[in-house]
């Protein structure tokens, strides 16, 4: 009985001696975080994606209540929140809102195994990058999409997929939070990020294809060709070509649309436009086949 | 005949030799009716285009500058009109800036001695060290085994290092390639004086010229020519025969081979442990560069292959399609073939036939399907083939494994930058793995790592 009692005994005088000393040391080393911190922490995603350009949601929340101190959250954006997330992180730290506008990442290279005929065959590792570092790959085309899946191993949100069909990188929409890990993982820079646009409507140039006109079209079908006819084009000045490739600048692209009827090898594609009277796709095609046909 | 042999200390595999073209004397290649000159044809900065279009060339008439000091200029190798500066596909597979001439007719440079008489160092005091090198510059003269690195930099080492001997690169390792034992057989007697030339450049009185012993004839007679020129001389000259052993022909193994000194990890080179090595083409190069003030826009090339009519070796000007040499031996064999600007082992696998020979192209290969075609990888099995057949020492599996989860401060750990390419891993692998393949994308990947570290701690 007495044992039991001298053990308590002592063990709680232990207790409290610890209690006492960790008490102090609390008070004496205590690091002051910002409550915030943690609050924002709580809103954003929790993804870890890293494509707000921080190592993960902590970071990003550590720099958000910086930045409202500093009275600027501009350029911070959570990609996967999106201006939902934002809204209310903004919310909580008094800010302004200060999200640009969505973005999408998009694939510009429209050469599919039938616009861009096959001239060798690779048999080494198959990854964009080691593909990319043999040469030009197995089309003639030294620019396009290697379709070995580089980015669709890059991406955490299972958006960015290899069509079996046409060998080429496709963008799930849905899913494409825009954090940019795909852009990184491609070895040749075809793929950029665009605002998503009004109901996902966007006009841009599918090709980066640098050779001359004469060369690009030999490699493929459906390449710029630097003619600048779509440059004339534009009311707004939104597309200007260079090395013989043309870019329409998002920012001042309206969506009119001009520019893709007069690109002579259909290297301008807009998405997500409601269809005119007669489908444009089926009548399209063929029509394109002809006059090739014809040329040839 | 039986040789003392030597070989490099660690690893090193020995793949089938097939060297077809071994007794097909040198033909002189045809003119091409357009030359290609790509303006990257070595390692450094690309040369700068000092012609324009419409421009009359001759042989021998220099089109384009050395571009930084890194760098080589580019003779014209046809004469003709210049009918384009534009861009070609070059043995990167990429299309790259070139000049392209139109030829009419042959009409050399006046400057160039065309005749056969062979000059002596003996005969031309006026041979400084510098001047030496100052020819071997404006000639632009560069490595001719594959690499292309501009071969005036070598000669001239860094304060730090001291050049003790010159070792000459006649070991030809890779299979199916003859060039350069068709070279030694025909012109032993000015690759020695470009070799006098070459150790008169770098202040050394010792030379060596190391031949792998599948090359007999090369080693008698250039043991034979070597006692005749230099007994009495104040030079001493070696020939060393060496045991038939890939890669014996990188410089390292080289040096390990020859003179028994272990090169340390980069940024060392040979010159650190007192070697400055130069392929048996340099020295020729040289020579032509030096005595007969030739600029470098022919070479030796060797068009090889199991189902191709006639292997031969060419003296080929440079710039020719590769679509010409290949004619020249009776055509594209049918099937599917892989073009390769190299050997098997190291060379670069094309996909055109309109790519031009360049400084560095020292064979066209061109493997049947079969032989070329990749077998399906299967897991890795831990026997560490790899490891004992690597010739820098390095672990291949381990290496290719942290590249591909790319793990780069493990891989700038474990040296993945002294991995020299050759190869010899992936041949040896019985998983059929792409082990090489990985690697090369590794060390990419920690090179530009290293480099923009580099810069950056430049900046602070």
């Amino acid at each position: 009985m007495n044992y039991i009692l001298i053990a308590v005994i002592v063990l709680g005088a232990i207790g409290l001696v610890a209690a006492l000393v960790l008490f102090a040391a609390s008070k004496k080393f205590a690091v002051y975080e910002d409550p915030r911190i943690t609050q924002v922490g709580e809103l954003l995603p929790g993804a870890n994606c890293g494509g707000c350009g921080f190592a993960g949601c902590a970071g990003m929340a550590d720099a958000l209540v910086k930045g409202a101190d500093a009275g600027n959250i501009e350029g911070l954006n959570c990609p996967v929140g999106g201006p939902e997330v934002m809204g209310r992180v903004a919310d909580l730290l008094g800010m302004a809102i200060a999200n640009g506008e969505p973005k999408v990442a998009v694939v510009r290279c429209n050469g599919t195994c039938e616009n861009r005929p096959k001239i060798a065959e690779y048999a080494g590792l198959r990854t964009c990058a080691a593909m990319h570092a043999c040469g030009a790959g197995e089309t003639a085309c030294g620019y396009g999409c290697l379709g070995c899946g580089d980015c669709v191993k890059a991406c955490q949100f299972d958006a960015i997929h290899i069509n079996p069909e046409t060998g080429i990188a496709e963008v799930d929409e849905e899913k494409c939070v825009a954090c940019g890990a795909c852009v990184k993982a491609c070895p040749r820079g075809i793929i950029e990020l665009r605002k998503k646009g009004p109901k996902g409507r966007r006009v841009y140039v599918s090709c980066v294809n640098k050779d001359k006109g004469a060369v690009s079209m030999k490699a493929c079908k459906v390449s710029c060709i630097g003619c600048g006819k779509c440059e004339k084009e534009c009311p707004f000045g939104a597309i200007t070509v260079g090395n013989n490739c043309s870019y329409i600048d998002p920012d001042k692209c309206r969506l009119c649309r001009k520019c893709e009827k007069v690109c002579p090898t259909h290297a301008i594609v807009a998405v997500n436009f409601p269809a005119p009277k007669p489908k444009p796709e089926t009548p399209e095609s063929p029509a394109t086949n002809e006059r090739k046909e014809a040329q040839e | 005949m039986k040789f003392n042999a030597k070989t490099f200390s660690i690893g090193g595999i020995h793949p089938a030799e097939n060297k077809l073209s071994n007794d097909a004397v040198t033909q002189v290649a045809a003119l091409p009716k357009q030359a290609i000159f790509p303006l990257s044809q070595h390692i450094g900065a690309p040369a700068v285009p000092v012609v324009q279009k419409g421009d009359k060339v001759k042989v021998g008439t220099m089109i384009a500058e050395a571009g930084s000091f890194v760098s080589a200029p580019i003779y014209s190798s046809v004469s003709g009109t210049v009918f384009k500066i534009d861009t070609a596909i070059d043995a990167t597979g990429y299309r790259k800036p070139a000049i392209i001439i139109n030829v009419e007719g042959d009409e050399w440079e006046e400057s160039i001695d065309c005749s056969d008489k062979l000059e002596l160092v003996e005969a031309h005091p006026e041979l400084t060290p510098e001047e030496i090198i100052n020819r071997v510059k404006v000639a632009g003269v560069t490595g001719m085994g594959g690499a292309g690195f501009p071969t005036f930099i070598k000669l001239t080492p860094p304060p730090t290092a001291k050049a003790e001997c010159v070792i000459i690169n006649a070991v030809e390792c890779e299979p199916y390639i003859t060039a350069d034992f068709r070279l030694m057989m025909e012109k032993a007697d000015e690759i020695l004086v470009g070799l006098e030339l070459l150790m008169v450049a770098a202040k050394v009185t010792t030379g060596y010229i190391g031949i792998e012993t599948n090359k007999p004839a090369a080693i008698e007679l250039l043991t034979k020519k070597c006692a005749e020129k230099f007994s009495a001389s104040t030079f001493h000259v070696e020939v060393v025969p060496l045991k038939q052993r890939y890669p014996q022909g990188g410089e390292k193994q080289l040096v390990d081979a020859v003179i028994q000194r272990q090169v340390p990890a980069p940024p060392a080179i040979p010159v650190n442990v007192g070697a400055i090595v130069q392929n048996v083409g340099t020295a020729y190069a040289v020579y032509e560069a030096v005595m007969k003030h030739k600029p470098l826009f022919e070479r030796y090339t060797t068009v090889t292959g199991k189902k191709l009519q006639s292997p031969s070796n060419f003296l080929v000007r440079m710039g020719t399609p590769m679509q010409d040499l290949i004619d020249a031996c009776g055509g594209m064999p049918e099937g599917d073939n892989k073009l390769l600007a190299g050997g098997p082992m190291m060379g670069k696998a094309l996909t055109s036939v309109e790519v031009p020979v360049c400084k560095g192209t020292n064979s066209v290969t061109i493997l049947s399907d079969d032989d070329a075609r990749r077998k399906e990888p299967q897991p890795c099995i831990r026997c560490a083939k790899c490891v004992s057949a690597c010739p820098m020492g390095l672990e291949p599996y381990l290496l290719a494994k942290i590249s591909e989860v790319q793990n780069w401060e493990r891989a700038e750990r474990e040296d993945i930058t002294s991995c020299i390419e050759c190869g010899s891993c992936q041949f040896t692998c019985p998983a059929h793995r792409p082990l090489l393949d990985n690697i090369r994308q590794g060390k990419a990947t920690v090179m530009g790592i290293i480099r923009s570290r580099a810069a950056a701690s430049q900046k602070k």
